[in-house]
């Protein structure tokens, strides 16, 4: 490529490309910059100053002190921490113990249960029915609301049967002749084989966990349950936090600077490991759009 | 000998009893709480409350299709419709269209460390919630701090808040949806790209084709397969995208061009107490959408069939 000399207009094309690359940087990066900048703006400078803040002339931490001093920060916290680690928990066990029993083909009864898998994409849950459901379980305003209704993505089963598929028969048949169980052929030998996508799939869950929020906004109204999404959603859309309760309420400082600091503490773990995990997602993606 | 056949079976079924064991969990779980759900949706048929127990829902008078015919009737239904597939078809343009053509421009940067640099601040957005979206946006637009605003008023304009005014409020919604999915929707594409013979480029470019013909000639078709099958897939799934940005994003005063079917539904069925009417009016974007996913899935299926054999 290099050696081949680049018309001009390609030369002007090549320069507009790396331009509109870094136009593109500073567009995924401002709105994050934007955030950060307001939650260290002041209440002084904040009221003397109109338009953009693109840095403050002081950084002050007041909002995050005053954050950190609320209660409902930890709890909420605490709540996305449960969904997260238990929830994923259950939806790997779930998701993989399924997945391994259908990959067997001559499973009496595969098909059935397959066709009722694949029926379930075709009608999705509705949120009336579902709704009716998790009341009449009286799991409105408990922690398990955030994690029953959710216990297994169907297209994740499938990508994990095509996964263990991809094991040799010969090891389980093996293991078989040496007195394994089914259970602990799973455990032993398919699990350890099949710990990068189980670990993927694991990622994708734990992400799914941590960003949710519409479960919670319909079965909790006690806001001590709230996880940190729904936190964050209600402080938005407070104007002013005087009514939000639970000590936030003398709060000097505008509100925007709040707001921008719970943004910044509910989605800077996420933006923390990303980079490192991005990888997996994208090598996942990939797997689920060419097996699926 | 059918005996025999029967009892072999029987001798399998509980050889495989570990297996069903590890089936179970997932089984109980769709059925309670899939299957049980698509039950529930009579209550379209019937008139209960919001909080209905269950022996309210079964005592409750069935009304046939009164809950629909009060829907289609009422002043909200070709309004919302009308939403509901704006949103849609400006998706499947703006939303589904951007990652393909930022795919291609990132296909022509030659310095890989640079493209991995920007493919992978492109995928943040995926990784934060709907809400943090909202808030960014809400921090963006505020009249008093945000940077829109602000640039508009440098250049002479006014300064108004976007997200309530009728004229911009899908061009907020849109670009924001867009700005959170485009990145990742590269993936596909830049895979495509990235398997394809360089060969085929070094004889383009032997025969005098410029990058702007090799685009045109060579990378665009490579890719088309691709396009069409994520299109096909996208348009299946179209009907039930949106919910969340909209519902975080709208507000009153700008219902008339942001109230979809999703959002009226949770807000009729659910803050309203009208679960049978919400569950008609959800009923019915089902069967819509159960359309766009049998359509899509049929001209899969005659696509990839013709383009295996043909």
């Amino acid at each position: 490529m290099n050696n081949i000399t680049m018309s001009r207009g390609e030369k002007v094309f090549s320069v507009f490309n790396y331009a509109f690359m870094l136009l593109i940087i500073v567009v995924f990066l401002f709105p994050f910059l934007s955030v950060v900048m307001t939650s260290f703006v002041s209440t002084e400078e904040y009221l003397t100053r109109t338009g953009l803040i693109l840095i403050p002339k002081k950084f002050d931490f007041s909002a995050y002190q005053m954050i950190f001093k609320n209660k409902m920060i930890y709890s909420a916290y605490g709540i996305t921490f449960f969904r997260t680690i238990v929830g994923t928990f259950f939806q790997i066990s779930i998701t993989t113990a399924m997945a391994y029993g259908l990959s067997k083909d001559d499973l009496p009864g595969r098909k059935t249960i397959q066709v009722l898998l694949m029926l379930c994409l075709v009608f999705p849950v509705q949120i009336i029915p579902q709704f009716l459901l998790i009341k009449n379980l009286g799991l409105i305003n408990s922690v398990w609301a955030m994690i029953f209704p959710w216990m297994m993505n169907i297209q994740y089963v499938f990508l994990m049967i095509a996964f263990f598929k991809q094991v040799p028969a010969s090891l389980e048949e093996a293991a078989i002749i040496d007195g394994c169980s089914h259970v602990s052929i799973f455990f032993r030998i398919i699990l350890p084989l099949c710990l990068p996508s189980v670990a993927t799939i694991a990622l994708f869950y734990a992400v799914w966990h941590w960003n949710s929020w519409f479960d919670a906004q319909m079965f909790i109204n006690d806001i001590k349950l709230y996880p940190m999404q729904n936190l964050l959603k209600r402080i938005l859309e407070v104007p002013q936090l005087g009514d939000i309760g639970g000590g936030l309420e003398d709060a000097p400082l505008p509100s925007e600077s709040i707001k921008g600091a719970v943004i910044i503490i509910t989605s800077l773990p996420m933006l923390c490991l990303y980079p490192f995990v991005q990888k997996y997602f994208v090598t996942g993606f990939m797997m689920g759009s060419v097996k699926g | 000998m059918n005996k025999i056949k029967n009892r072999s079976l029987w001798k399998k079924i509980t050889n495989y009893k570990l297996l069903y064991a590890l089936i179970l969990p997932g089984l109980i779980y769709i059925i309670v709480f899939r299957y049980i759900p698509l039950l529930g949706t009579v209550v379209a048929f019937k008139k209960v409350p919001t909080f209905a127990t269950i022996e309210q829902i079964i005592a409750a008078d069935w009304v046939g299709l009164y809950q629909f015919q009060k829907f289609v009737s009422s002043h909200y239904f070709w309004n919302i419709l009308g939403n509901t597939f704006a949103l849609a078809g400006l998706r499947m343009v703006f939303e589904f269209g951007a990652p393909i053509i930022l795919a291609l421009l990132m296909n022509e940067i030659r310095r890989v460390a640079f493209k991995r640099v920007v493919q992978t601040i492109s995928y943040m957005p995926y990784f934060i919630s709907t809400v943090v979206l909202a808030g960014l946006v809400f921090n963006l637009l505020s009249t008093q701090s945000g940077i829109i605003p602000d640039i508009i008023t440098k250049f002479g304009g006014k300064s108004i808040y976007y997200l309530g005014d009728v004229r911009y409020f899908r061009t907020v919604l849109l670009s924001a949806i867009i700005w959170k999915n485009i990145g990742w929707g590269t993936i596909i594409y830049l895979a495509a790209l990235s398997g394809i013979d360089q060969q085929l480029y070094e004889a383009a470019r032997i025969d005098g084709a410029n990058r702007w013909i090799q685009t045109l000639k060579i990378s665009l078709p490579s890719i088309s397969f691709a396009v069409i099958i994520m299109f096909l897939l996208r348009i299946s799934v179209v009907l039930n995208q949106g919910f969340e940005e909209t519902l975080l994003l709208y507000s009153p005063a700008v219902y008339q061009v942001s109230d979809i079917i999703d959002t009226y539904v949770y807000r009729v069925g659910l803050l309203q107490n009208q679960a049978s009417f919400g569950a008609a009016v959800g009923l019915f974007k089902s069967l819509l959408a159960l359309t766009l996913v049998l359509g899509s899935n049929y001209v899969t299926k005659k696509f990839s069939d013709h383009s295996l054999y043909g």
